[in-house]
């Protein structure tokens, strides 16, 4: 194949990934305020557009038109950057997260259901999650305002702390199916519901769906950003675009932790019987994903916030020998069987 | 020649990033022009092959380490001291230019460069990064691989025993000075 279309391939694979997550991001806000609505009986945005089905068009114009305040006494250059740093990592992540089987086939141009099928994936993806945690801190200094500040030192605490359960319930899968692949990964879990990486490893996913929603600062992990205490947390001094871009990154990290978790532990686009083999996979990989975004928002709505301390002595004193324990288990028992 | 181009920006980078978290005038500068060198350490790797170090690389320094020297920092916001550089600044040059004669002539001297392991390039790519690195080091590397671990166990335990120990201090004289403290607060309270 020709470098050129190669090339293009690739750009085309990346635009559409990045469309896709982007317009996701926009319509998960509006699904978040109708179904919390809905379970505290009320309408939610219903104004713009049917339904209010245009609301996020309108909550994005409404952002870009704002005026760009930085406030006085505040680091210029990391102020700016802040955002981005958040940002970045939150939608670079997809790049190896494999949606379907199929490869897409235009004449002899192949594009696959993947930008990049590295053999590290699962690390590609930690390690830049890992980077997410220096855009908040970041932001939170260079406000020059002490309850940014506050919110990120809250932060960069629970995301260091969370982050070690997270990659340690995840060794789980990686020891069932013997690679670091996201695409490996997912056809290691063929053939019917049984085989998904979540029959045998449920405590893992456990610990991986609660430390999920502590990276991404989501209820009833929210503290970073506990308004009772915090005002906003480490974004209390951002407005308009760069505020809107903090957002996109905590949207755009629930949308890839959710990938993650449906490729390591819930078959990726595997269906669960054979006979519903003849729905495309990548509407299965898209249900999936749909349910776990469902079951955070119906978190939010349900659960109420925890303590600092409460949350610092659960993840040190439950989840970290859990995951532990987790991992020991699942060699012996792996090295066992095999 | 794009491999080499390649090298020659990740090499840059990070001599540069180096350059500027020694001189950076301001701590939390300093501490981001070691993230651009960490990452581009860690771009170094992904063309030698090694991308299960590039990724540890990246978890292990930028996305905790260095993120906990941040977190330092911006707890106890130190001043800038330029008084520091300046004190010691030929010290440094001297320890410097010795360290890298010292550098240079081991390189050049003994075999190091020429050795070769009997992991060849061709032999990684043939067995996957990740699992030519878990065979060596659990196998023909455990004992050092175990002494690593040890060390760093050692090192854990100091820092409990170290932190754990200042708090048994404080608890009795400064416990009780915060009680009677609180007990003139009530009384001040009580009394208006």
């Amino acid at each position: 194949m020709d470098i050129g279309i190669q090339i293009l391939v690739i750009v085309f694979q990346i635009a559409v990934v990045l469309g896709g997550v982007l317009t996701h991001i926009a319509y998960l806000t509006l699904a978040e305020r109708k179904i919390l609505s809905d379970m505290q009986d009320r309408l939610g945005p219903m104004e713009v557009g049917p339904h209010g089905l245009l609301q996020p068009l309108a909550d994005g114009l409404k952002l870009f038109f704002k005026e760009d305040i930085i406030p006085a006494g505040a680091n210029k250059f990391i102020f700016s950057a802040a955002p981005i740093l958040v940002l970045v990592p939150a939608l670079i992540g997809f790049a190896v997260v494999p949606f379907g089987r199929d490869s897409l086939f235009l004449g002899d141009i192949e594009i696959t259901p993947y930008i990049a099928d590295i053999n590290i994936g699962i690390l590609y993806v930690l390690a830049f999650a890992s980077i997410g945690a220096y855009g908040i801190l970041l932001g939170g200094w260079a406000s020059n305002s002490k309850y940014a500040l506050l919110g990120g030192l809250r932060s960069a605490a629970q995301c260091i702390s969370y982050e070690l359960p997270l990659g340690l319930a995840l060794v789980g899968p990686i020891l069932l199916s013997e690679s670091l692949s996201m695409k490996a990964m997912t056809e290691a879990q063929g053939g019917g519901f049984w085989h998904w990486f979540i029959v045998v490893q449920p405590v893992a996913f456990v610990i991986y769906m609660i430390c999920a929603i502590a990276e991404t600062n989501r209820l009833p992990f929210d503290l970073p950003e506990a308004e009772s205490e915090l005002v906003a947390g480490f974004f209390t001094e951002y407005s308009g675009m760069r505020f809107s871009l903090f957002f996109l990154a905590e949207y755009g990290n629930m949308i890839l932790v959710s990938c993650i978790a449906v490729v390591a532990f819930l078959g990726g686009w595997q269906a669960p019987f054979s006979f519903l083999e003849f729905i495309p996979p990548i509407i299965w990989f898209l249900a999936k994903v749909y349910f776990l975004l469902f079951f955070y928002i119906w978190l939010r709505a349900t659960v109420p916030r925890l303590r600092f301390d409460q949350l610092m002595a659960f993840c040190w004193k439950v989840m970290l020998p859990l995951a532990l324990v987790n991992v020991l288990v699942t060699s012996i028992v792996k090295y066992i069987v095999s | 020649m794009t491999a080499q181009l390649l090298f020659l920006y990740f090499a840059g980078m990070t001599v540069m990033g180096a350059v500027v978290a020694v001189a950076a005038p301001n701590l939390v500068y300093s501490a981001l022009a070691l993230l651009v060198t960490f990452i581009h350490i860690a771009g170094i790797y992904i063309l030698m092959n090694a991308e299960f170090i590039a990724a540890v690389q990246i978890i292990v320094y930028a996305g905790a380490i260095l993120v906990l020297y941040l977190f330092v920092l911006m707890l106890f916001n130190p001043k800038q001291e330029n008084l520091y550089m300046h004190k010691q600044y030929k010290v440094g040059i001297f320890l410097g230019v010795v360290v890298l004669f010292l550098m240079l002539f081991a390189g050049y001297r003994t075999e190091i460069l020429s050795q070769g392991g009997s992991y060849t390039p061709e032999l990684v790519e043939d067995l996957g990064h990740t699992r030519a690195i878990g065979n060596a080091l659990f196998t023909d590397f455990i004992f050092p691989f175990e002494m690593a671990s040890l060390i760093l166990l050692v090192a854990m335990f100091g820092a409990i025993i170290l932190a754990g120990s200042g708090r048994r201090r404080s608890k009795g004289p400064g416990g009780r000075v915060d009680l009677s403290r609180r007990k003139a607060a009530k009384k001040a309270l009580a009394d208006s």
